[in-house]
């Protein structure tokens, strides 16, 4: 355990907690790589997800698009782009956005499709637009449902943000790459941790968002609090 | 294409390697998410922890992880063990809920009815929960083996060669169609061992062919 208290030291250096190139910095980079990519991301999935569960269609051409997604690797996307808009934020962020959509996209989708198909129906039967059921109607019920998508997208992007400082000076992964280059186990190590500290703070931040979305949604508790079919076990 | 002609052996070559790494890796994971699931849905005290460990530990990001487990099971960090243990950690993670989902979607009438014809527990794990969890467990199995062939190519970035290779190599020295050929290659090996798998499916659960939906019943 000797590397571990080396890693330590190294984050006990002064100075390593101050200035452009210390700790919070990198680490409020890193945050901000990862919030504006999945801003980027929902700026496309969103629209796109109200568009498919609203019309209640599309399930094949999601499903398809999701088990393609996964097949990509992130690193191939971002060496592409790298080699495409150079050295730069440009490549990671745009990278990191693409690999938000189908989480994002496949939330939205889903959450909308989960609701009782009754329920639109009676709101346009009372004499709601269309963007009316989905404002008040639909958006509201699915809220639950989305924020796991955003769970699931921000995950994925604040670990991939990871591999932006491969090909540029950006984020927490900086102190990886670094350490893999001068063979300094301590630098990389105390960076690991760090990212990986971050990671699952954010995934306990946001699984207590969907918490609270789902207090909203449902506020009497009706369905399933895991949001999962009840097992046999729930039917004494 | 140019590129490809005059490379092919070594794409060849690094194909083989990323399949090394994978197989293992998902194999492994198959191996220790069975009995841990199976613990997970008799006890659910044991399970709700299970499920919220397994889930933060999909949440840690996977080149941190990379560097991390060399310290915590002593395999050098260039090494094939490092990168298959990774990729079990992840496959684990994701489907020990496959399992309990898979083990839950059994349906009770018909346990009950394979206890009253006389299996035994084993008999019962073997011959009845296990082939009829077994689309959800295989559907499990299908996204980690797709995601596992995904994450492989990180094991590029501490140097240990697969497909990846051709990502951080052909980015460094700028050779577009050398990233190109390393992600259509990733992709082609992702559907194929995902079609593979439907495949092995339906030979596993000929039954299903015959009834597309709901539980099989036991006949009278």
């Amino acid at each position: 355990m000797s590397l571990l208290s080396e890693a330590w030291a190294w984050l006990a250096v002064e100075g390593r907690w101050s200035g452009p190139a210390g700790i919070p910095a990198r680490t409020a980079q890193h945050l901000a790589v990862t919030g504006v990519a999945v801003l980027l991301g929902a700026v496309v999935a969103v629209p796109a997800g109200i568009l498919v569960g609203h019309a209640r269609r599309g399930a094949g051409w999601v499903a398809a698009l999701m088990g393609g997604a996964r097949a990509v690797p992130s690193l191939g996307l971002l060496t592409l782009f790298g080699l495409w808009l150079g050295i730069g934020v440009e490549a990671p962020l745009l990278t990191l956005a693409v690999l938000a959509v189908p989480s994002l996209l496949a939330g939205v989708y889903s959450g909308f499709l989960a609701i009782d198909e009754a329920i639109p129906q009676a709101a346009r039967a009372v004499g709601l637009s269309p963007g009316q059921v989905v404002v008040l109607v639909e958006l509201p019920l699915a809220l639950p449902v989305i924020v796991g998508g955003l769970r699931a997208a921000t995950l994925q992007v604040v670990a991939t943000a990871t591999l932006a400082a491969y090909t540029s000076d950006y984020g927490l992964g900086r102190y990886l790459f670094a350490g893999l280059k001068t063979r300094d186990y301590a630098q990389m190590l105390a960076g690991s941790l760090i990212v990986i500290a971050l990671a699952l703070a954010l995934e306990l931040l946001l699984a207590a968002l969907q918490r609270a979305a789902r207090r909203v949604a449902d506020p009497a508790h009706t369905s399933d609090p895991s949001g999962r079919r009840p097992s046999r076990k729930d039917h004494p | 294409m140019t590129w490809l002609t005059g490379n092919w052996p070594q794409v060849l070559e690094l194909l083989v390697g990323h399949l090394v790494l994978t197989v293992p890796a998902v194999g492994l994971s198959v191996l220790l998410a069975l009995p841990l699931g199976r613990l997970a849905w008799r006890l659910p005290r044991v399970g709700g922890p299970l499920l919220a460990a397994a889930t933060l530990l999909y949440a840690v990001p996977a080149l941190p992880l990379l560097i991390v487990i060399p310290v915590l099971i002593g395999t050098p960090l260039r090494s094939s063990a490092t990168m298959i243990a990774a990729l079990t950690v992840y496959g684990v993670a994701l489907l020990v809920r496959s399992v309990v989902d898979g083990f839950g979607a059994v349906d009770r009438g018909v346990r009950d009815a394979a206890v009253a014809v006389g299996h035994s527990p084993t008999g019962m794990l073997w011959r009845v929960d296990l082939p009829l969890a077994l689309p959800v467990i295989l559907a499990g199995v299908r996204v980690v083996t797709v995601s596992t062939v995904g994450l492989v190519t990180i094991g590029a970035l501490i140097g240990v060669p697969s497909l990846g290779s051709l990502l951080t190599d052909g980015f460094q020295r700028g050779i577009v169609a050398e990233v190109v050929t390393g992600v259509v290659v990733t992709v082609a090996l992702a559907l194929i061992l995902d079609a593979a798998l439907v495949l092995a499916g339906k030979a596993l659960t000929p039954w299903a062919a015959r009834r597309a939906r709901g539980p099989v019943v036991v006949s009278r």
